[in-house]
């Protein structure tokens, strides 16, 4: 009798206590209610960090009431000697089933939705190798990732526990296993040797002597990019870190003949279906050299130089098209931790048609300034004929007006 | 006390010796060497650190979710790392590292292993205690150390470590790189290293008394899939964790006494720095040497618990035994080879890469039979949901959904473009972050009477297990395709790039649900601590197990069991075996005691007592029965 009175004290306090709650939260309504002529701005509340801890203390008040709600029920079922209350091994089973249902719609939104957000089409030649790997890839995975899911939960669904059955005893099965060591193997055999030809095609490349690449150096130092073109020798010059200094920002070698007409430019301009070959370094710690539209990436080490090579394959302008949008743009970005400024590091790419490239690259003011050239000890810019030769195929006179004219740029800076 | 085990076949003398030993608090709470207490130290340590880096996972994720907005709160509690209510970029870059570091080391590392292998070692190959009770303390107690220094970080002026977890040089050698790499970062390495000693002191201690210190009858093909991947898991920290060591101790090198391993050809500003011919690869070389087997290190113990749990309430026997040890092995060995698939875009020559790749794919193998085999283990159970369960299942799908990204990461071409950016994140916390930790609360929610003699409430650990299990795929999924979108890690804010815009609602999504899986652990921290107090008394073998920690008293004796350990006849996982009386036979119960449920092959070719077995078959087939079916 004892325990009926335990019972009917514990019900009635979790009664009380559910009134308790039903009634401050009408009461609250009521207020509500009673300043509902003028709206009210609850922007502040949502503020407060106050409102969120009573909120979840509301919720762990809810949650307890329900606990308690629950083990009285128990209690009641048990006291009148009726079967166990709450079946929670079907539940747990149930929820599983559930959870496969939604979780198999919400794999198929994610794929669909976020799926729809990612990276356009690769806008270089290796990057289409990578993205049908990519493809080939995701579906494997996805097979294997839906099937094994839905064994999973619905063996959790069908095998739940059952006082009527006995567990099948079922300890192993060669002929099984082995097929499931054999198949993996076989299809990690094949997607191995596709990955170790897409990655030789990309690091192993062989030179096409009518399409040669043009070289640009990219150095990177926290938190800037410095983009340094060859120059019409198509060769960038040598540099040594030991002889960089405020105006020689990247310690460029200037007895180096070579780098006397590199150049440096803020946006990275390639022409489109020509080879680039890039010339990595970086000036004080690693960062990661990352264009992810043309699937590039190599990080960029102190004290090594690494190379990449690849050819842009669609414009910037074809791209705002295929993308449907006006403002696109190529860029690349720094995508290894490098210190508080990593969240910024970007240039702008743009992919030009040659002649537009020609155009560009033609404007681009070189690297040697005239304060350069007076601390290396060379002859000043309005001196064009001290060049090397090579460097002025074009007409002598734009060359010289342009090169003036971003000596004056460079001053200005 | 140390000498406990030499004492098997004296068991009346040891006892009495406990009698007469008096046990004050210090040895029995604080500077304990019984390896159930030590067991519980690494728990509950695990389980503090756990809600800090949890705690810092949710500052960084306010910061993503909302860059644009103050939380003047933040200013009060962080100081001038929150300034105007917004977490600084040198302090978020703070909380991602220490987060990182934090749950990788101190939870799924000291927490999970520490714990488990501590606990279950000596009470389920029948020991008294560790080979070296005394190490054992030692282990714990540098561990601890390591802990406070790890978070006296946070109270020095230039604030933790931040360079990533992985502290790569430059970054982490030069305080004028970030700030966190002054006083922070050789806090990061001094605590390391002492973490690495304790790990160390743990992982022999391990092996030795696995090796050792086994009962009667306990050959290795009679351990449970617990102590055989504790066991692995030991080998593996013994053999990587020292080259950390070796790497820590260089870049202490370069930090303080001006040598050059990891650094060379520097300018800070246009300030040129003398040091000449190291590199920065090489530190990424011997970090990966240990980085990559600790994923394993970190996994294992997951995997080995949870093919127990799911044995135990499938009612069935694991599905392939043998196949999940010698996958165990296989991932095992296999992981020291594949180090170099994180590096596959360092520059580091083309050729490594390739190979590197090959290496990584293979140990998708044993990872497949794995699953299979869980899989199969479900097959025709009859499955009790108990809180314990749900984890182990919801750690079967982690390591699926995670593993299979692993099968991109690993290929090096796919890699060049989703290295270091969201794919990565999605990829591991679900496959050693969401899938381990679920394998350690289904550790604790299982061997939670065996600690202290009570049980949990099953219902708060329903509750715990749902909201935690959708909210981690909702914080996880969506990551992917930030990834596949080239959204970098490690990013302050998404203000920077244009195309980024369109991902700060999804994080919004994320931080959501990561705050209210946090909130959720909250009904497991009641849940446990509750519990230790207050819980349900626990019967001696509440889940109707077969393995030898369920012969013990309740009571938990220092020394385990009160008279002599008991024998092993048989594998551990004889449930629901056709002919028994009951659904489970212990591991103590001799096949003589079983004759109508034994089976040809449980004699391992034992030609005498294939015998007897057939002259009782005989016998009763004679007398008219038919063995039960």
């Amino acid at each position: 009798m004892s325990l009926r009175k335990l019972i009917s004290n514990k019900t009635i306090a979790a009664l009380a206590v559910i009134v308790t709650a039903f009634a401050n939260t009408s009461a609250f309504a009521q207020a509500a209610a009673a300043t509902a002529e003028k709206p009210v701005d609850m922007g502040p509340v949502y503020k407060t960090a106050t409102f969120y801890v009573l909120a979840f203390l509301l919720v762990c008040l809810f949650v307890a009431i329900v606990g308690k709600a629950l083990k009285v029920y128990e209690l009641t079922r048990e006291a009148q000697d009726k079967p166990k209350g709450i079946n929670w091994d079907a539940i747990n089973g149930g929820l599983f089933a559930l959870f496969l249902i939604v979780g198999l719609y919400g794999v198929y939104w994610e794929y669909t939705v976020h799926g729809n957000m990612i990276l356009p089409e690769a806008a270089s030649e290796h990057g289409k190798k990578i993205d049908q790997m990519f493809n080939i890839t995701l579906i494997l995975t996805t097979i294997v990732f839906i099937v094994t899911h839905i064994l999973l939960f619905a063996f959790a669904y069908f095998y739940k526990h059952s006082g009527k059955r006995k567990a099948y005893y079922y300890p192993h099965n060669n002929t099984i296993e082995r097929i499931w060591t054999i198949i993996p193997a076989l299809v990690l055999t094949v997607l191995v040797l596709m990955g170790f030809l897409t990655w030789r095609s990309i690091f192993y490349k062989v030179e096409d002597p009518n399409n040669k690449p043009i070289s640009i150096e990219i150095t990177s130092s926290q938190f800037a990019w410095a983009i340094r073109y060859a120059g019409a020798d198509g060769v960038v010059g040598l540099k040594n870190y030991k002889l960089i200094t405020s105006d020689n920002a990247l310690g460029i070698d200037f007895k180096d003949k070579k780098t006397l007409d590199d150049q440096l430019a803020e946006v990275m301009v390639i022409p489109v279906n020509k080879p680039v070959r890039l010339i990595l370094t970086s000036k004080d710690v690693i960062h990661s050299f990352y264009m992810p539209h043309f699937r590039v990436q190599l990080n960029t080490v102190p004290g090594m130089t690494s190379y990449f090579e690849f050819t842009p394959t669609i414009t910037t302008e074809e791209m705002k098209a295929k993308t449907n949008d006006p403002k696109f743009k190529y860029l690349f970005l720094c995508n290894k931790i490098c210190g508080d400024g990593h969240y910024k590091m970007q240039r702008e790419v743009k992919v030009v048609s040659q002649a537009e490239y020609d155009a560009w690259v033609a404007e681009l003011p070189t690297y040697l300034t005239d304060d350069l050239r007076k601390q290396f000890n060379l002859p000043v810019a309005s001196a064009p004929a001290s060049e090397p030769a090579a460097a002025a195929p074009a007409d002598t006179a734009a060359k010289d007006t342009s090169a003036v004219k971003t000596n004056q740029i460079a001053l200005k800076k | 006390m140390s000498t406990i085990s030499l004492h098997d076949t004296h068991n009346h003398d040891s006892h009495d010796d406990h009698g007469h030993h008096k046990e004050t608090f210090l040895t029995k709470y604080v500077f304990s060497q019984d390896h159930k207490m030590i067991a519980k130290q690494f728990l509950i340590t695990g389980i503090i650190m756990a809600v800090i880096a949890m705690g810092l996972s949710i500052l960084f994720r306010i910061q993503l979710a909302w860059p644009d907005k103050s939380f003047p709160l933040l200013e009060t509690f962080l100081g001038k790392w929150a300034e105007g209510g917004r977490i600084k970029p040198d302090f978020y870059l703070a909380l991602v590292t220490i987060h990182g570091t934090i749950m990788v080391f101190f939870v799924l590392t000291a927490g999970l292993s520490g714990t488990f292998s501590n606990l279950l070692i000596p009470l389920q190959i029948g020991a008294r205690d560790m080979a070296s009770p005394f190490l054992n303390m030692l282990s714990y107690w540098f561990f601890f150390t390591a802990c406070v220094i790890m978070m006296s970080s946070f109270f020095i002026q230039t604030g933790p470590a931040s360079a990533g977890w992985t502290v790569y040089p430059p970054l982490s050698a030069l305080p004028t790189a970030i700030s966190g790499s002054g006083l922070g970062m050789t806090l990061w390495l001094i605590s390391m290293v002492l973490f690495v000693a304790s790990s160390l002191m743990g992982g022999i201690n391990y092996v030795s008394t696995i090796l050792n210190m086994r009962t009667k009858g306990m050959d290795l093909w009679k351990m449970p899939l617990t102590i055989w991947a504790f066991f692995l898991t030991a080998v593996l920290g013994i053999l990587s964790f020292p080259v950390l060591v070796a790497g820590v101790v260089l870049l202490v090198f370069d930090r303080s006494f001006g040598t050059s391993f990891y650094l060379s050809d520097i300018v800070m500003g246009t300030q040129v720095l003398p040091n000449e011919g190291g590199s920065p690869i090489l530190w990424q070389h011997l970090f990966w040497f240990l980085g990559h087997p600790e994923v394993y290190i970190v996994i294992m113990p997951a995997m080995g618990l949870s093919s127990e749990i799911m044995s135990v309430n499938s009612r069935k026997p694991i599905f392939g035994y043998h196949a999940m040890i010698y996958s165990l092995i296989g991932i095992t060995i296999l992981s020291f080879i594949v180090w170099g698939h994180h590096m596959f875009v360092t520059g580091m020559n083309p050729l490594l890469g390739g190979v590197f790749m090959i290496t990584t794919l293979i140990i998708a193998v044993p990872s497949a039979v794995k699953t299979f085999n869980w899989l199969a283990t479900l097959w025709r159970g009859n499955i009790r949901f108990t809180p314990a369960m749900l984890f182990a299942i919801g750690m079967v799908s982690f390591f699926i959904s995670g593993g299979l990204t692993g099968i991109f990461l690993g290929n090096a071409s796919l890699d060049i473009n989703l290295h270091d950016t969201y794919f990565v994140i999605a990829h591991f916390h679900l496959v050693m972050g969401s899938a381990a930790i679920f394998g350690m609360l289904a550790g604790v929610y299982h061997y939670f009477p065996k600690m202290f003699g009570r049980l949990m409430s099953s219902k708060l650990g329903y509750l715990h297990f749902w909201i935690t299990f959708i909210c981690a795929y909702l914080v996880f999924f969506p990551l992917h395709f930030l990834g596949l979108d080239g959204v970098p890690r490690r990013y302050y804010a998404f203000t920077e790039f244009e195309f980024m815009q369109k991902w700060v609602t999804v994080n919004i999504l994320v931080t959501w649900s990561a705050i209210i899986a946090a909130m959720a652990q909250v009904a497991f921290l009641f849940n446990f601590f509750y519990s230790i107090f207050k819980g349900k008394v626990s019967s001696q073998n509440p889940w109707g197990a077969n393995t030898l920690e369920w012969t013990t008293p309740v009571e938990r004796l220092h020394g385990n069991w009160p008279g002599e350990i008991p024998t092993v006849y048989r594998w551990p996982y004889d449930y629901s075996k056709p002919g028994a009386e009951e659904d489970f036979i212990p591991q103590t119960v001799p096949f003589s005691q079983t004759m109508s449920s034994n089976m040809p092959h449980d004699f391992e070719g034992n030609a005498e007592a294939e015998r007897i077995q057939r002259e009782w078959e005989e016998k009763e087939e004679a007398a008219g029965r038919t063995k039960l079916d």
